[in-house]
């Protein structure tokens, strides 16, 4: 009965993109619709990128199914196998199949992907002669390696290098004819192209390059081919795989407008407005794509209308190449070529077999083409895609991102060739093995499906990179990474500077205002959006705060243990204390039952192991002792470490305590996006590790070096030389307007490091170095925010702010 | 039979926020969500027993402070691909005061 309220939604094409969207329309509304199938393969919905692997031995054909036949059933999914349909009656609004099955629909899903294009040779419809699209073509593979020897593939693209891969793997003699004299001509340049193929000589394959094949020899089954220079081969099977072209006849046939494919909009809808379309059937932009990632962000928009939801917009997809040929790893994106405009940066060891080039436009990548060593591939990738200015590491670029100081995984840049049980995730101690295996039985596609199964570069997310290489290893052919747009969260489209924008131009006050007006999909959020955003708010309006929006940490002013009791670290000044300070923190300690006690790299004292019930009570004590709240438990201004300086040290040359105090009481109580580290070293020998630092001082004999953008965390970074300045008061004039240019603009959980890695030193050198009045505004800006920062939160809540928090409720149960 | 006890009036509980009950052999969470429903639920995460009742809660579910899993209110099932379950308990709102079924 409840059918008859549902809407008819018919899909055509069983592949990858119109399941992908069915599966999203599941998890956004699964009662809006009765929803149709039809799939002329005579399978569930399979892993098409992963034919490779079967064709090579290394998969079997149920490792990748992704919907078997019960998953249709239990979604309450009409699944018409082997049908294909025929005819699109738009109209009467109903679909006909070959048997004449015939279907209403209210809407249409079109998602007939592509077929191999089959060049229209002399003898092309002999036996023997197949693409490389589907199930039945690795079947005819495989069959014809059980009784055959000799084969060739046409093409020396991606796919018909997977394609002679998998032939030599069935044990075939393969030879790949070319008609360039290079291969990948689209993906790699002519370097990489030729090392690509010495590899695959070395194992085995063979080539004909620069041969255009005049005619394919045989009688029935074809015995070989002749080429236009007269010379002939022996060929038992001809793969062809010279490309692939949308399917979009039955479309057109039905007078939707066609092109080179179905053409869509931003909403993924055809020009008839009941009938969308995905996949590589579809023109986007003027663009068809035959990657998978497109594929995906396509399905969620798609989705996303269907669902009528009414927000998702696809705006195309740049891509990346990788081939998963084992034992080569090669990676391309962009404009690899370049032009009079560009710059090319190169590295190259012939005898090691990397091959490395960037392709810059005004110090922006535009192009990438790797060979042998492509661990950084994704990181080249996603700087193209954010635009990044790399001006500043420019001269170490080409030896990847362990060069800019990941200290975790050094010399190990090969996934391949890792050990099964290598660590790749330190945090949760997940193996390469694991995640593989998890990637493969969970069907898994994206990072962010890794980081929920596995956990894996879900904590600290130093091993992103490596996990990401995983992915696109396991997952081989031309897996494509990271989605163009990185929301916030799920809550929401939006990403972190388009929450910010919006908060901006629409003055928006609180919680409830940001998530109504920028269109948040949840009522409450989730933890994520909810404490970016408080942040973000308090940001702009330096009273704001919503306590539950924080994460308890900040509630409770205290760090949660893994045991849920608290630590407590008193704030020292640049790490200074008197008797009289270190007393009444043992007398606090004694009176509490402190059941630990440690000096902290901060250079102050942590006390562990506090009830939440007594924190009230020991912040009093320690208030009254003249103490206040260290913040060793924020997403704030933390410590401002020290060394003895000129009033003890023979070497110091400035008073470098006197002038840490100074900064930890400019900038003490502050929010900041992260954690946010001080230091003053008072000579270049810097004891006090001021180039680790968010914000560190090294003083010298003439005045103050100022450096920015260190970190001593997960990755090890020295910060860049900001100034040099000649007094103290300079030193916190940049203090304080660093700070506040990072506060306003760094994403949430962004440290000083990677916000400057990723919009660039120049850009942090325009708004406070080169622009005086700029800086000042700045820092009065920031003066402004730390009034009510400055507040001592403890002493607020011993004095009875907010109690319940740490009153529980006691009570008696009666038997 | 429900055995029906008075915990704490409503206002004592912030909104999107929660209170500690213990009882001598358990503590329980209670969370108050927008709409003035109370969800009451046993303080400690299915992972590693982590107290839920400092989490961040949003919608009929709770966010553990600890490792992020995320805890239906209702069920006491942990959601998403995480695998575990917790104790829940009845409550009702009347005259402004929280009772809780034990």
């Amino acid at each position: 009965m409840a059918q008859n309220n549902k809407q008819n939604l018919v899909l055509i094409g069983n592949g990858m993109a119109g399941m992908r969207t069915v599966e999203e329309i599941l998890k956004l509304e699964p009662e809006k619709y009765n929803i149709t199938v039809f799939g002329d393969e005579p399978y569930g919905n399979y892993n098409r990128i992963m034919l490779s692997p079967v064709l090579a031995n290394e998969k079997t054909l149920e490792e990748v199914m992704l919907n078997d036949d019960a998953w249709y059933k239990d979604n309450g999914i009409t699944f018409e196998k082997g049908k294909k349909v025929t005819e699109i009656h738009r109209t009467k609004k109903e679909v006909t199949a070959e048997d004449g099955t015939v279907v209403p629909y209210d809407k249409l899903l079109i998602a007939t992907g592509s077929t191999s294009f089959m060049l229209p040779l002399p003898g092309a419809d002999k036996y023997g002669v197949i693409g490389f699209r589907d199930v039945k073509d690795v079947d005819t593979m495989i069959e014809a390696a059980e009784h055959y020897k000799k084969a060739v593939v046409i093409g020396g693209g991606l796919l018909g290098l997977e394609a002679a891969n998998g032939l030599m793997k069935q044990g075939m003699d393969v030879t790949v004819v070319h008609i360039m004299d290079t291969l990948m001509e689209r993906q790699l340049d002519k370097p990489a192209a030729k090392m690509l193929q010495k590899s695959l000589e070395e194992q085995g394959m063979k080539f004909l390059m620069t041969h255009a094949t005049e005619e394919i020899l045989g009688d029935d089954r074809i015995t070989g081919l002749k080429f236009n220079d007269g010379s002939e081969i022996e060929a038992d099977l001809l793969v062809m795989a010279v490309g692939i072209k949308p399917n979009f006849e039955l479309a057109q046939s039905a007078g939707i407008h066609c092109e080179r494919g179905i053409v869509v909009s931003d909403t993924m809808q055809t020009f008839d407005p009941n009938i969308y379309s995905v996949g590589e059937c579809v023109q986007h932009r003027g663009t068809t794509y035959g990657l998978v990632a497109p594929l995906f962000e396509q399905a969620k928009v798609a989705a996303n209308h269907l669902a009528e939801l009414g927000y998702g917009r696809y705006e195309g997809t740049v891509t990346s190449t990788m081939l998963k040929v084992t034992g080569i790893d090669l990676f391309s994106a962009g404009d690899f070529h370049g032009d009079d405009d560009t710059d090319e940066l190169l590295f190259h060891d012939v005898a090691n077999g990397s091959y490395k080039k960037l392709v810059l436009r005004d110090n922006v990548i535009v192009g990438a083409c790797l060979y042998g060593d492509t661990i950084d591939g994704t990181w080249y990738f996603q700087m193209m895609k954010d635009g990044t200015n790399i001006s500043d590491f420019r001269n170490t670029i080409l030896f990847g991102q362990a060069h800019l100081g990941d200290a975790g995984h050094g010399d190990e840049t090969r996934v391949a060739a890792m050990a099964d049980d290598a660590e790749i995730c330190g945090c949760n101690g997940i193996t390469k093995c694991e995640i593989v295996d998890t990637i493969v039985e969970k069907k898994l596609f994206t990072l962010d499906d890794v980081r929920t199964h596995t956990k894996a570069s879900a904590s600290c997310g130093s091993c992103t990179g490596l996990v990401e290489s995983l992915l696109a290893h396991t997952l081989g052919g031309d897996y494509s990474s990271a989605p163009s747009k990185k929301p916030l969260c799920g809550c929401t489209e939006l990403t972190h500077d388009e929450v910010r924008a919006g908060i901006r131009k629409h003055t928006l006050k609180n919680h409830d205002e940001v998530r109504q007006t920028l269109a948040w999909k949840t009522e409450d959020g989730c933890a994520v959006c909810r404490q970016a955003t408080n942040y973000y708010l308090l940001c702009e309006y330096p009273e704001y705060n919503d306590p539950e929006s924080r994460f308890i940490n900040e509630r409770a002013h205290g760090n949660i243990q893994k045991d849920g009791s608290y630590s407590v670290v008193p704030r020292m000044f640049g790490g200074m204390c008197t008797p009289k300070d270190l007393r009444a923190i043992a007398d606090v300690a004694d009176k509490f039952n402190v059941p630990q006690m440690k000096v902290t790299g901060g250079q102050r004292i942590d006390m562990f192991g506090i009830q939440k019930e007594d924190l009230p009570a020991m912040w009093k004590d320690l208030s009254d002792a003249g103490f206040v709240s260290g913040h060793a438990y924020g997403k704030a201004m933390r410590t401002c470490k020290t060394c003895v300086g000129d009033s003890w040290c023979r070497m110091g040359v400035q008073d470098s305590t006197g002038l840490g105090i100074k900064l930890e009481e400019l900038t003490w109580g502050s929010w900041m996006p992260h954690k946010y580290k001080l230091a003053v070293s008072g000579c270049p020998r810097n004891c006090a590790e001021a180039t680790i630092k968010d914000f560190g001082v090294v003083c010298v004999d003439s005045g103050y070096e100022l450096h920015v953008g260190g970190n001593g965390g997960i990755k090890v970074r020295v910060t860049d030389f900001l100034t040099k300045v000649d007094t103290e008061e300079e030193v916190l004039e940049f203090a304080g307007a660093f700070a506040q240019f990072y506060r306003e603009d760094a994403h949430y959980l962004e440290r000083t490091a990677p916000w400057i890695e990723r919009v660039g030193l120049d850009k942090i050198k325009a708004a406070i170095l080169d622009d005086a009045d700029n800086r000042k505004v700045l820092h009065e800006r920031f003066l402004v925010s730390q009034k009510p920062a400055q507040i001592d939160p403890w002493k607020k809540h011993a004095d009875g702010a907010d109690a319940n928090q740490f009153k529980s409720i006691k009570i008696k149960v009666e038997a | 039979m429900s055995n029906w006890q008075e915990i704490t009036p409503l206002d004592s509980i912030p909104v999107l926020g929660s209170r500690v009950v213990e009882t001598g052999t358990v503590n329980i969470a209670i969370f108050r969500g927008k709409d003035d429903n109370v969800f009451a639920i046993k303080d400690e995460c299915p992972h590693k027993k982590g107290p839920l009742s400092q989490g961040i809660m949003h919608g009929d579910s709770v966010t553990c402070p600890l490792h992020n899993w995320k805890i239906s209110l209702v069920s006491g099932e942990a959601l998403g691909v995480d695998e575990g379950c917790t104790n829940t308990y009845e409550t009702k709102v009347e005259d402004g005061k929280v009772f809780l079924s034990l």
